[in-house]
């Protein structure tokens, strides 16, 4: 099947960047047959295989392996074994469970993973033992901004990202005066600022910060609150059982047909099947949309499909990149992990051909990628157009030129 | 605050007390009358609602899944009382815990095998599913106030086969002391038995009957297991009457606090907690230990 699709990173695109001349420098290396690396590159996956963030550490996993299955079992001429640790989204065992993985496993690389707390402890051990990280989802501005190092990538998003570009297209759609709602955490109080950074830019003003403590479900008081202060909209952040509880509560208070809800795209993504009816006309930023129709995307999601039965989403694109950018650093090194330098100069440098768009990275090695508008229909988050281009996070606190 | 704003926040604030009402009184039940912290009232109060999730799917009707769900629940109830709990009573407080806390995990590694990891929502009934215009921007589900209306009548239940029948008799006795009861010749550890089943049922029922204004996810029963915990304590162990004030005072704490105190609107039901303990450390309607 992997000869029907395309090479998810145009050798053209990879000739013309920066990459260029690394790319050629070795291109004799990657002819000759047998180097020096006869045994296999140890990927390390430290993802949740078990609760709440389960069903995204498997999907993460799937994409990673199924874009080494189209290359054959190895990047850059490598073999490529994995060795699994389930991290449970448990930020207290993060520490250990990376450095078994460097330590004990021996892992050359380390691709992970969902929850932020978690990926910022793994963050630390990677910038102490100076192993190379993937992160494929967990969204922390930290980890890409005051805590980058080189050899830390991330695959999938900052937490700025989708949040930012959604300023400009709630006050273009005539909403002057918004209120925010989210859970009083980390990760809730990142993306509502990026919001309002982008909303107070384009000339907004942000009427009421709603929080209520993580993971607290009860809405009614606060959507009560929001009848009563009459914004023009609101932008919502939330996720998982969370999303789809205010989603439909906000729907049964009618609210949503005086006063639209808008939101980062967590807020229906994965979880649209037990929203219903209530999620209809809603409009979130993410940097993916599910009928995306460009080439990548439509073999991905046939890939993936033939691969496990399922349909593909953002978390499988994220590891199924986690995969393409490992490959342009193996592949600009023939498979010689030992040349960090040049491995790490040719990721930076990588533009890969995403299911997203277009994706290469900044210099915190952050993504750069378009930021989507989409809107729930029929059952799906349909793109609506690109909400902003080449996304890049500030990358504020970075220190890597 | 306007008037009609403040009156939509008291029935949001007496509809959450309710449903607090509903997961507590079962705990209080086996706290108060078996002398078993079951820390795993929250895990049934999450396997009623994937319960009523799995039941509605298969046979589309609402009222089956809440009657069957109940069943269920009360049928491992006595099950599990039979071959684990009964084994517990008078002993220290740890082993149940422990035990308790082991079924949290047994129990939600069979919502993993038995239903996934995805979350669900429930259709209420037809006739329930509508919602009534409150003020000019905002509308309110009928089915909140049906869950209003349904407490009431299982709280009355409660309280009339508590004081008002033989059964009700046995229970309060040997909560009173237990081995006079026994010595006396009462049947109690039947009676307890159908205690800890009926509590593990309103639990379920919890569960189910607030699936359709919330979701269905593994991690729901957590939050609700603290939060009902806190019912009982502030409410006094053992307690049905002090576990409808103390729902009640918590739902008044929680979302006036989320409206006038958002800043610090998490800790003020435990600060209300610790306020009323300092006051009367057995709880509002809790008995003085002699």
């Amino acid at each position: 099947m992997s000869n029907r699709l395309m090479l998810p990173i145009s050798r053209r695109a990879l000739l013309s960047g920066a990459a260029g001349a690394a790319t050629l420098a070795v291109a004799p290396g990657l002819r000759s047959p047998a180097i020096a690396q006869n045994a296999p590159l140890k990927v390390g996956l430290m993802l949740p295989y078990t609760g709440t963030y389960a069903k995204l550490g498997k999907f993460i996993d799937d994409g990673f392996r199924l874009y080494v299955e189209q290359k054959g079992g190895k990047l850059g001429g490598r073999e490529i074994t994995f060795v699994q640790v389930d991290d449970e989204s448990k930020p207290e065992a993060g520490t250990d469970n990376m450095n078994r993985l460097v330590g004990r496993e021996k892992a050359d690389v380390v691709i992970g993973t969902v929850h932020s707390g978690v990926a910022m402890a793994m963050v630390k051990v990677a910038r102490d033992t100076k192993t190379l990280l993937i992160i494929p989802n967990a969204g922390a501005n930290d980890a890409t901004g005051p805590a980058c190092a080189p050899n830390i990538f991330r695959s999938s998003f900052s937490n700025w990202q989708p949040n930012y570009p959604m300023g400009k297209v709630m006050f273009d759609a005539g909403h002057k005066n918004v209120a925010t709602i989210t859970w009083k955490y980390a990760a809730g109080a990142e993306q509502m600022s990026a919001f309002k950074e982008g909303f107070t830019k384009a000339g907004g003003n942000v009427v009421e910060d709603l929080t209520l403590p993580f993971p607290e479900v009860e809405f009614q008081a606060l959507i009560t609150r929001i009848a009563q202060l009459k914004p023009d909209a609101v932008h919502a952040f939330f996720a998982g059982g969370g999303a789809v509880k205010f989603v439909k509560d906000y729907a049964a208070a009618g609210l949503g047909k005086t006063i639209p809800l808008y939101g980062a795209g967590f807020l229906t993504d994965g979880t649209l099947e037990a929203q219903g009816a209530a999620a209809n006309g809603l409009k979130t930023t993410l940097h993916y949309a599910d009928n995306l129709d460009n080439p990548a995307n439509v073999a991905f999601l046939k890939a993936f499909k033939d691969k496990t039965g399922n349909v593909g989403d953002i978390y499988a694109v994220q590891g199924y990149d986690a995969a393409a950018l490992l490959d342009v650093g193996m592949k600009a090194v023939g498979g010689d992990d030992k040349q960090r330098d040049k491995m790490i100069a040719a990721m930076g440098a990588a533009k890969i051909d995403s299911p997203r768009g277009p994706l290469s990275f900044n210099k915190a090695h952050n993504p750069i990628q378009n930021i989507y508008l989409r809107e729930v229909r029929n059952g799906r988050n349909e793109m609506v157009s690109i909400a902003q281009k080449d996304v890049d996070d500030p990358a504020r606190g970075c220190k890597l030129a | 605050m306007d008037l009609v704003t403040f009156g939509v926040q008291l029935l949001n604030a007496i509809q959450y007390g309710m449903v607090l009402f509903l997961v507590a009184s079962g705990l209080t039940l086996v706290f108060g009358i078996l002398g078993v912290i079951n820390l795993a009232h929250g895990a049934f109060y999450m396997l009623g609602a994937y319960l009523a999730y799995w039941i509605a799917a298969y046979t589309g009707s609402f009222w089956i899944a809440m009657v069957a769900g109940v069943a269920i629940a009360f049928v491992v109830g006595l099950l599990l009382e039979n071959v684990f709990i009964r084994r517990l009573y008078g002993r220290d407080h740890l082993a149940q815990v422990l035990l308790s806390f082991g079924l949290i995990l047994v129990i939600d590694e069979f919502r993993e095998i038995a239903f996934g990891k995805d979350v669900h929502s429930v259709a209420p009934p037809a006739w329930l599913a509508g919602s009534f215009q409150l003020t000019d921007n905002l509308s309110y589900p009928v089915y909140r106030l049906a869950i209003c209306g349904f407490c009431l009548i299982v709280a009355a239940l409660i309280f009339l086969v508590i004081t008002r029948t033989k059964i009700g008799m046995i229970v309060r006795a040997g909560a009173e002391n237990r081995e006079m009861t026994r010595v006396l010749g009462i049947k109690f550890d039947v009676v307890n038995r159908y205690v800890f089943a009926v509590g593990i049922a309103l639990a379920a029922l919890g569960g189910i009957v607030i699936a359709p204004i919330s979701t269905v996810f593994p991690g729901m029963g957590d939050g609700m297991l603290i939060l009902s915990f806190v019912v009982v304590v502030l409410g006094g162990i053992g307690s049905v009457a002090g576990a409808a004030v103390g729902a009640l005072l918590i739902g008044l704490t929680d979302t006036f606090g989320k409206v006038f105190f958002p800043s610090v609107s998490s800790i003020l039901i435990y600060v209300l907690m610790a306020a009323v303990l300092l006051w009367r450390p057995n709880g509002i309607l809790g008995r003085r230990e002699v």
